[in-house]
């Protein structure tokens, strides 16, 4: 079992994770804007993440750590 | 157990780039490679001009920022002056196959013991999206409006395969960061220009076909298709040089 958090703030949108995540797990949070004005990406709080970490290998911003 | 997490050669600045812009994605992989080989304190970059102008305010390491299409002179300077450091460059495509077209041949002519890490994106990001060399033909940008037209300006120029015709460059390499396969591919090629430098190989040269969503007006997620489908085919991936393989 994986865990993924976001550093939320650097978030800048671009979805690039949510395509990456072959379980389907993230979203855009649209009802959120963060400190840049981005609506950032999200994954529920009991996602079934199974740490595979291509989300992260994805985002240009560095904002997902991985655990597992 | 951690299983990704920032480089500790990256810097918490927030990066400027825009939305999915590749730069960072890029940043990433090279400080990635810097921290597994452990060179964080003997590496100095060389910024170019372009979007990654700023590079000196993420990677944490000596930073030298050089005028237009001058890094690999600039990092010919540097490597020269102090030969136990690990330099690299860090270039787009208007910047190393444009302006500092000449410096980039030459430095690879020379087979300067160098790492150079180029950002191709078919595309001048930096001033707003004009024709790059590498901008692909029929390529709609602020200056070729109806398309690049190669009947009067000529075909996009590939690096990798031009700079394969000289004898001195140890190894060159074109990869994509566009899917997690390529990126592993990235990473590890990127790994590679560093190891070479560090074992006194020579000229290691790594370009990443990438891309630039806001000049190519794009969803980042639709750039990385563009990527796949447009570049990738002009811009074929793989090893065009590696002088480990003819041994
Ligand atoms: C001597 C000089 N000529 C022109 C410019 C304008 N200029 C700034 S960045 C740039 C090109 C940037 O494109 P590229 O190198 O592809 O990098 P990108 O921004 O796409 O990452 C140009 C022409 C300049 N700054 N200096
Ligand atoms: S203009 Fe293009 S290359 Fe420059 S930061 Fe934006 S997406 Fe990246």
């Amino acid at each position: 079992m994986g865990k993924i958090t976001f550093d939320s703030d650097l978030c800048k949108g671009c979805g690039l994770c949510v395509e990456a995540c072959p379980k389907g797990l993230i979203f855009i949070d649209t009802g959120t804007l963060n400190q840049k004005g981005y609506h950032p990406a999200a994954t529920a709080e009991d996602a079934p993440c199974i740490g595979c970490a291509f989300c992260a290998m994805m985002c240009p911003d560095c904002v997902i750590k991985v655990e597992k | 157990m951690i299983v990704f997490d920032k480089p500790k050669c990256l810097k918490d600045a927030p990066m400027h780039y825009c939305p999915g812009c590749a730069h960072g994605l890029v940043h990433r992989i090279v400080a990635q490679a810097v921290d597994e080989l452990d060179i964080q304190d003997k590496t100095i970059g060389v910024a170019p001009v372009g979007c990654a102008v700023f590079a000196y305010n993420y990677f944490d390491v000596d930073m030298v920022e050089a005028s237009h299409g001058r890094a690999p002179a600039v990092a010919t300077g540097v490597k020269r002056a102090d030969p136990s450091r690990i330099v690299f460059a860090y270039q787009g495509d208007g910047d190393l196959a444009s302006i500092g077209m000449t410096e980039t041949v030459h430095t690879a002519a020379r087979g300067e013991n160098l790492t150079v890490i180029f950002i191709n994106n078919a595309i001048y990001g930096m001033t707003g999206g004009q024709m790059a060399p590498t901008s692909l033909p029929g390529q709609i940008t602020q200056t070729s409006p109806y398309g690049r037209d190669v009947n009067t300006v000529g075909y996009p120029v590939k690096v990798c395969e031009l700079l394969a015709t000289l004898e001195a460059p140890y190894y060159i390499e074109r990869v994509a960061v566009n899917s997690v396969k390529n990126v592993r591919r990235a990473e590890k090629a990127i790994r590679k220009a560093f190891q070479n430098q560090i074992e006194g190989k020579g000229y290691s040269f790594v370009e990443v076909v990438a891309a630039c969503p806001t000049n190519w007006k794009m969803k980042p997620v639709d750039a990385n298709r563009w990527v796949e489908e447009q570049m990738i085919p002009y811009y074929p991936l793989g090893v065009f040089k590696d002088k480990d393989e003819q041994k």
